[in-house]
């Protein structure tokens, strides 16, 4: 693989954006690859936006995706895809899901949330909008968004192996909520 | 069970740049380490409380006396650390520029973690000036293998040549993650104390040596760093030859590999040789810094170049490969298949259940406001409160709140608290409360205890009983301090209990004399429920006011439809019922779920 891997995982404080990047950073290195991923700490952790942008390749410089980029954004919440679509490169994948949480500007009136699905409709923003709080819901868990999302987006990160991904969601998840979260993977994966 | 990291010695670790830093100190020998939090530093701390049991590592009231308690270790011979925020720096600026005339008997890094963008400060500065100011030595890693490999080099260079070293780095090094090869620890004794007072006694006589022996150092680093491994020549296409250091070396290398690159590692004392070498072999100079246009300005004041850098890339915010690449090819850019879209802002709030939410709706429905402080509390600026106005610097709440007193006398002040955390109360806000004291003030000063440090995650203070290792610790009596300080009026309120904020606000409102309310109630961080309660609302008695969504509460939005608020269960938080209490017609009450 000669081209960098861009991969941006987004949403909001608390959604386990950084647990999924740090999946996601332990396949790819247990690949074989040189790895970079930035995070977000401090105040935009209090419900802001959050994100976590992963580059993985030979030899990797930047930590940081460049706009029109990106090979896979991930969105834990809906309207949070569309602040980072400027990032997608021309053969990207935006791949975002049915969570949706409103921001304080939203809640006090000051805001409205957007229309999401219509204004990727207007764009022409190809989007695979994932039916995660359904699956979630079957699963008795709804901290598993994340993971079930991360196993969506493996199918198009094909330079890392099936059992590699398991064994980074083995590595980084706790004991406890292994079972569950290797199931949310293979639903995620299966979508 | 994951091994603990001061068991691994060898192989690959995936490191961000603070954990990297520890590492570095840890494999270096260092004895201690003592530092007071702060975004994006802390968890340089964090990780060594949790990794490496065998520095000795303690949270510091301030910056300040972080850095004085590792000087005096430092005099005793140990390998020493502190870390800090930037605006750390500040508050630790007196003792660290005459350390830099003592020097270091045990080695001393001090890291200085800026954060350009200001994704968790107040301000954007570049502490290579500073570090300059006080003739230390800078050393600016790019990764997170150079911020463990400077940091223990750091070392060497500190007892070599007698200096306190300045790791710079920015929030992009501390919070991004990439491969480090681990190495064992080293062991190197104490050296132990022993007396020297001309070289740590700066009366006039003595510092007026001490400065010589800075000069000289620093004219030996120089040439030491001449051959360096800090510093590297990268040739590529002559015609462009482009001078950068820090995380700005990544971004070059991305957008513009084909370039001769000048990395600089050690950016004070600058090596002019090598520098004067690189200009020569190429045809034009540019310079690439996250930051102040520190190294343009001093090489150009040294050589003739045309070269620039702040001209083409703004000094303002935050570099990233996007601003690199236009500035230095000419405003090229990727081209974007999706154009940007406006949508909501998504600031930060207030979490669930947090104690401060109680005093900044009292306040905001008493039409009053505060003088604000650095932590959490920050956020009583937003809406729906709008119940901070002030902000300078840690424990400025106070001093503020007395000065716009003293200038428009209290009668015509507005209704004014200063709102400030229990740890930066700790940190610097005592001094302002016996200034208020001393000269005469009459405000109210609202010290909000939550019993952590929690903007920065949640550490251990002085005033939560235990310490970094969450080991038990001395308890700091804030009531009894208030009291010492020579305040009359201290009183303790819950900030849940709403009528009771109230009385509070308004009673010492009213008295015309120094007055100190302690609003207790511990973070959400401190408090593992037990039982999981959530708000339930029951549409029937709902009469549509939105007083409930008016808490500015994440937990609680509005169902424009149907006019009735929603409530989030998994954010709404167990030990709270700030909205069961606004609501008028008994719409909201809370029932018991489940047991954990």
């Amino acid at each position: 693989m000669r081209r960098t891997k861009n991969i941006i995982i987004c949403g909001t404080g608390g959604q386990g954006i950084l647990m999924a990047s740090e999946v996601l950073c332990s396949a790819a290195w247990r690949s074989g690859f040189d790895v970079k991923k930035s995070e977000v700490h401090g105040m935009a952790q209090r419900g802001g936006s959050v994100s976590s942008h992963v580059r993985f390749g030979e030899k990797v410089n930047s930590v940081l995706v460049e706009k029109g980029a990106a090979d896979v954004i991930l969105a834990l919440e809906k309207m949070e895809s569309l602040r980072w679509v400027s990032y997608l490169a021309p053969h990207g994948k935006l791949i975002t899901c049915d969570v949706k949480i409103e921001p304080m500007t939203v809640n006090t009136g000051s805001a409205v949330y957007p229309d999401v699905e219509k204004i990727m409709d207007e764009m022409n923003i190809p989007n695979l909008m994932l039916p995660v709080r359904e699956i979630a819901k079957e699963l008795g868990n709804n901290r598993v968004v994340n993971i079930i999302l991360l196993g969506a987006a493996s199918k198009h990160l094909p330079e890392i192996s099936e059992e590699n991904w398991f064994q980074a969601v083995e590595e980084r998840v706790p004991p406890k909520a292994l079972e569950v979260n290797l199931e949310a993977f293979r639903r995620g994966r299966a979508l | 069970m994951r091994k603990k990291l001061n068991e691994v010695d060898s192989g690959k670790l995936f490191l961000s740049g603070n954990e990297a830093i520890a590492r570095g100190a840890w494999e270096k020998g260092v004895h201690f380490a003592s530092s007071y939090p702060g975004t994006p530093s802390t968890e340089i701390m964090e990780t060594i409380g949790e990794e490496y049991p065998e520095i000795d590592a303690q949270w510091a009231p301030n910056e300040k006396v972080g850095v004085e308690v590792i000087a005096g270790a430092s005099f005793a011979g140990a390998r020493v650390l502190s870390t800090m925020k930037h605006v750390g720096l500040n508050v630790a600026a007196d003792p660290f520029f005459t350390l830099s005339y003592i020097g270091a008997t045990g080695g001393i890094v001090i890291v200085s973690a800026d954060d350009p963008g200001m994704h968790s400060s107040q301000n954007e500065q570049d502490n290579r000036l500073l570090g300059r100011a006080a003739k230390v030595v800078i050393l600016e890693p790019s990764d997170s293998q150079e911020a463990k490999d400077f940091t223990a080099l750091g070392y060497d260079i500190s007892e070599e040549f007698d200096t306190p070293v300045l790791l710079r780095i920015t929030t992009r090094i501390c919070h991004s993650k990439s491969l480090v090869e681990a190495g064992p620890r080293m062991e190197v004794p104490v050296k132990g104390y022993t007396k020297d007072i001309a070289k740590r006694v700066p009366i006039p006589a003595n510092a007026r040596k001490m400065h010589s022996r800075v000069e000289a150092r620093l004219k030996a680093i120089e040439e030491w760093g001449y051959s360096s491994p800090l510093n590297r020549i990268e040739m590529g296409d002559k015609s462009i030859g482009i001078i950068t250091s820090g995380i700005s070396y990544q971004y070059v290398k991305e957008v513009y590999p084909e370039a001769s690159v000048l990395k600089l590692g050690l950016t004070n004392p600058l090596p002019w040789k090598l520098i004067g070498e690189f200009i020569d072999q190429v045809d034009s100079v540019m310079f690439v810094e996250e930051g102040e246009p520190y190294l343009e300005e001093r090489i150009r004041s040294r050589f003739l170049v045309d070269g620039t850098g702040s001209e083409l890339i703004s000094v303002e915010g935050e570099l990233n490969p996007e601003l690199v690449r236009a500035g230095i090819k000419n405003g090229e850019e990727l081209p974007l298949t999706f154009t940007g879209v406006e949508l909501p802002g998504r600031p930060p709030a207030l979490c669930p259940g947090c104690p401060h939410r109680g005093a900044f709706h009292i306040l905001s429905k008493m039409k009053a406001s505060s003088t604000g402080d650095i932590g959490c509390y920050t956020l009583g600026l937003m809406p729906p409160y709008n119940a901070l106005e002030t902000v300078v610097c840690m424990g400025a709440s106070i001093g503020v709140l007395s000065g716009i007193e003293k200038a428009v006398g209290r009668s015509d002040m507005p209704k004014l608290v200063s709102a400030i955390g229990e740890s930066t109360f700790v940190h610097s806000g005592i001094t302002g409360l016996i200034d208020m004291v001393y000269n005469g003030s009459t405000g109210t000063v609202m010290i909000m205890d939550n019993s952590l440090t929690a903007m920065t995650g949640g550490q251990e203070n002085p005033t939560t009983g235990k310490n970094l290792r969450g080991e038990p610790a001395p308890v700091l009596d804030l009531e009894k301090m208030v009291l010492a300080c020579g305040v009359k009026y201290v009183r303790v309120v819950d900030p849940h209990d709403l009528p009771e904020m109230r009385r509070a606000f308004e009673e010492e409102f009213a008295r015309e004399e120094l007055s100190v309310i302690i609003t207790r109630r511990p973070c959400i961080m401190q408090y593992k429920p037990k039982r999981i309660t959530v708000a339930v609302h029951h549409p029937d008695k709902c009469v549509h006011c939105k007083l409930c969504v008016k808490l500015g509460c994440p937990a609680i939005s509005w169902d424009a439809e149907k006019r009735i608020p929603v409530i989030n269960e998994t954010l709404c938080w167990p030990n709270c019922n700030l909205c069961v209490q606004v609501c008028p017609k008994d719409a909201l009450s809370k029932d018991l779920e489940g047991v954990v």
